[in-house]
């Protein structure tokens, strides 16, 4: 009873500290996603065409809401874990009783809202330059959730490992952001040469946001259910390692 | 608390650092317990490892019969910790810092306890200020709010008076000493000697990681029996005099041993022709005995109760 009321403070803090900076944290990223759509929408609406019937500017959407989603639920764990490491401030957790599930859960539990309510955003934006189309929405809410689950949990691992925001930030570019840009966010991989095509049936990502995309037009490159399993196996293997770093008190409790 | 053997040492590129060399003692409920030592000797080290912030390297502490290590969530609750750094999270008032730092320990709907604190610790009219707002003091008074927040019945204050002005140390001892009389333990840190004097019954002292004194605060101070020559002058002091005394600006302490000594040192300035005001002799205080230990002597009250 305690433990949960614990970790209930740590999640309504974790969320109201993104909240309080909402311009920030969630206004921003949508303005990213809608240059995003704007420029390369306009660009490419004539040029390029993925799915039978779908314009690319709506092929374009899922894809940019997944982005946000995902980039959001890590920015959010990974800064606000090693902002208070280097304010100092983390010690108030450290001394508490919280136990290792109750970081886990507040931390990546404030992670996967941040990333939906961004994702939310941007859609809820994006609608305006195209029709949105629902064709499996349970794809839809499972890919969202795991994705910045995964995501967030992520975030937490870098905030755990990163001593200064320059490593933080070498996190973020050299593994986050090629990720996901290779993951088929702009483009379907079928229309990638072979080689680059095997490469990215090995990014987890890529099934993230194929996944995603199959709940709006119920098109996708691989099956949903081989999606699933990708994504889910991963979120547990990222899981269990943040889990790990964070009983063993990994660079907490040296 | 009892601290068995506690051990730590840190391996850095520059080779190991041994912070703590087997300390070994108890604290008693109830008691008011001063660790002294001079920066560096381990306190705040010791004080991690009591709080679970660091690991020992060898021993253990236990709090009120749990360990720190293998019964992390129990130790940590019945411990209120009051950390050295001046640090808050600049994302929430006043009044959300202590929400927040009672929901940490599962207490919730604490805002009875909340408004006596803020009302004790002079922060009434604050609670709705920004972290980021307060000056220095007013943030080590909210440090001091959220380590008592969930009624913690130890007490751990690291120099929660470094750098604070009169007034806040007067209120803050007042609240502490009220806590300590209604049953909470507290062991304190301070580089105030007259503040360890005046609040603590019992005092250890730290010197490079190793315990070097233990005992009641009354017994260290008549275990070291000198007498002090204190008094103020502009001038050098003569060459026989200075390497023994200890000075202070223009004020000068010299120790000795019984009045004819005092006699002698009293000739030996006049004969140098030093003037001399504001003269007193009386007895050694906390930091004779502190500067004293430090220096490697090893006054008897201090030895035989480490040996104990």
């Amino acid at each position: 009873m305690i433990r949960l009321a614990g970790a209930r403070t740590l999640f309504y803090k974790e969320i109201l500290r993104f909240w309080k900076v909402a311009f920030q944290t969630v206004a921003a990223p949508v303005l990213t996603a809608v240059m995003y759509l704007l420029i390369f929408g306009h660009v490419l609406e004539d040029r390029v065409q993925v799915f039978q019937g779908v314009g690319y500017t709506s092929f374009l959407i899922p894809g940019l809401v997944m982005m946000s989603v995902l980039q959001n639920s890590f920015a959010n764990s990974s800064s606000s874990l090693i902002q208070s490491k280097i304010t100092g401030n983390l010690v108030f957790l450290l001394v508490s009783p919280l136990s290792h599930w109750a970081w886990f859960v507040a931390y990546v539990g404030a992670s996967v809202v941040r990333g939906l309510v961004v994702g939310l955003g941007v859609f809820l934006v994006t609608v305006w330059f195209a029709p949105p189309a629902f064709a499996q929405p349970g794809w839809i809410l499972v890919f969202a959730v795991l994705g910045a689950g995964m995501l967030g949990a992520l975030g937490l691992i870098a905030g755990l490992w990163a001593e200064k925001f320059d490593q933080m930030a070498a996190f973020q570019n050299f593994i986050i952001m090629p990720m996901t840009f290779l993951s088929g966010v702009f483009y379907s991989v079928h229309s990638l040469p072979g080689v680059w095509q095997q490469a990215s049936h090995l990014n987890p990502f890529f099934y993230m946001i194929d996944g995603f995309r199959r709940g709006f037009f119920g098109h996708s490159d691989v099956s949903p259910w081989l999606s699933l399993a990708v994504v889910g196996g991963s979120f547990v293997v990222v899981s269990a390692l943040a889990l790990r770093l964070l009983r063993t008190g990994y660079k907490l409790r040296p | 608390m009892r601290f068995q053997g506690v051990e730590k040492t840190y391996t850095g590129a520059r080779g190991t650092f041994r912070a703590l060399k087997g300390v070994s003692f108890d604290i008693q409920p109830g008691e008011f317990f001063g660790l002294l030592g001079p920066n560096g000797a381990g306190k705040t080290t010791l004080i991690s490892v009591l709080a679970g912030l660091t690991r020992p390297t060898a021993g253990s502490v236990t709090v009120m019969g749990h360990d720190v290590q293998r019964d992390a969530a129990a130790a940590r609750k019945a411990l209120g910790i009051v950390p050295q750094e001046l640090v808050f999270d600049p994302f929430f008032s006043v009044r959300e810092t202590l929400r927040i730092q009672s929901g940490y320990f599962g207490v919730r709907h604490n805002d009875a306890w909340i408004d006596e604190l803020l009302s004790e610790l002079g922060l009434a009219d604050k609670a709705h200020a920004n972290m980021r707002q307060l000056s220095g003091g007013m943030k080590r008074r909210v440090l001091v709010a959220q380590a008592l927040v969930h009624r913690p019945p130890v007490i751990v204050l690291d120099e929660p008076t470094a750098g604070v002005d009169v007034e806040l140390r007067q209120t803050l001892w007042a609240f502490i000493a009220r806590l300590n009389r209604e049953g909470h333990t507290v062991l304190l840190t301070t580089h105030y000697l007259e503040e360890a004097e005046a609040l603590c019954h019992r005092i250890g002292m730290l010197r490079q990681g190793e315990l070097v004194a233990l005992n009641r605060t009354a017994e260290l101070l008549a275990g070291s029996a000198s007498t002090m020559l204190r008094f103020k002058t502009d001038q050098a002091l003569p060459p026989a005099l200075a390497p023994l005394a200890r000075v202070t600006g223009r004020i000068v302490q010299l120790k000795a041993r019984d009045a004819a000594e005092v006699e002698q040192q009293l000739a030996t300035l006049r004969a140098a022709g030093v003037r001399v005001e504001d003269l007193e002799i009386g007895r050694a205080d906390l930091e004779d005995v502190f500067l004293e230990i430090m220096q490697g002597g090893t006054p008897a009250a201090a030895a035989q109760a480490v040996a104990a």
